[in-house]
């Protein structure tokens, strides 16, 4: 069993800059900070590795930070320029029975980041999960479609902070 | 002597109007579509079981629109199933009946608001002849707005064109 500070200096000396930070003033517990085209390689390293043995992805869920700027639209409402999104990857080791969080952050407007359905399969919709709410590409992802939304939605990404409910969808009206 | 003495002595004939007895068949008979979308179709589920029983009023699961008289939209209605619902309603034959068994179905429900995925009530898409308030209704409810559908039936007609 490891705690996070363990955890985070032994992928500091295996991957260096590509592991950007820890958080331990968190609520909950510490977040470790990732490279958004490093994460596959560091969930590798963490699912092999035989003092870590992560082989659990328990969740993956995309958050909007939205801490970009805040502008209004013509139509008065507000939208959101620049700023991050967030994929956080909480994981579990069923044999040593450890957890750590993991963060990437990714630009708001051309949002990418590795997949790591190759290491976990659950990540695959997961993944598509967070790309349906937040329209976070995931490189490498074998079938990146909508999971939850219709296939035609074309009004954008729901859980997104500045997202605007469409007038209509296939002649039926959405507004209460 | 009259013409029809001691005809019907025999018990077996009832004198009504055709109209009438056919309404009576249709009421007593209603076949439903086996259909549910959410908590509610577990209140519908339960109506349908040994303690309220469903089977009373004649009303059983059908698992095909084709043989089913009577849809009842228990649940939440996304917009990606409003479709499918309004598909299998239009597979099902004339004269059909919906109804709308809880808040969601009924208006959108507790996703009235932030509900970006949730058709504000079903009768967007179907036309709705019964709706059961509730979230969810409880068995009771349900077979009230059974009841109701009934009487609905009863006092239809069906030589004169509804539309």
């Amino acid at each position: 069993m490891k705690t996070a500070e363990e955890i985070f200096d032994l992928l500091k000396k295996e991957f260096n800059d590509s592991i950007l930070s820890i958080d331990k003033d968190t609520p909950t517990e510490p977040i470790i900070s990732v490279d958004p085209f490093k994460i596959k390689d560091v969930c590798l390293f963490l699912r092999d590795n035989e003092e870590l043995k992560f082989d659990s992805l328990m969740v993956l869920s995309g958050v909007d930070d939205a801490n970009g700027e805040k502008i209004k639209d013509e139509d008065g409402t507000e939208i959101i320029k620049g700023g991050t999104l967030s994929v956080y990857y909480h994981l579990y080791s069923i044999p040593l029975k450890h957890k750590i969080t993991l963060k990437v952050s990714t630009p708001r407007e051309n949002p990418q980041v590795e997949s790591v359905e190759s290491v976990w399969k659950c990540a695959d919709w997961h993944e598509r999960e967070a790309y349906d709410m937040f329209g976070i590409i995931f490189l490498n992802h074998p079938d990146l479609r909508r999971i939850l939304m219709p296939y035609d939605w074309e009004a954008g990404y729901p859980l997104r902070k500045d997202y605007k409910n469409p007038e209509f969808y296939q002649g039926m009206r959405v507004p209460y | 002597m009259g013409l029809l003495d001691k005809e019907f002595s025999d018990g077996n004939i009832v004198v009504t109007k055709v109209e009438d007895l056919f309404n009576w068949a249709r009421l007593s008979s209603i076949w439903q579509l086996g259909f549910g979308l959410a908590c509610c179709a577990i209140e519908m589920m339960a109506t349908s079981a040994s303690h309220y029983d469903f089977d009373r009023f004649g009303v059983i699961p059908r698992n095909t629109p084709r043989q089913a008289d009577a849809i009842i939209i228990s649940g939440t209605v996304t917009l990606k199933m409003a479709l499918r619902i309004k598909r299998l309603y239009e597979q099902m034959p004339e004269p059909k009946y919906i109804i709308s068994m809880g808040s969601c179905a009924n208006c959108g429900g507790p996703y009235w608001e932030h509900g970006y995925h949730v058709l504000k009530g079903v009768d967007r898409v179907i036309p709705v002849d019964v709706y059961v308030p509730g979230c969810p209704p409880r068995p009771e409810a349900l077979l009230e707005g059974l009841l109701k559908l009934q009487e609905k039936i009863r006092n239809e007609s069906i030589m004169t064109k509804k539309a």
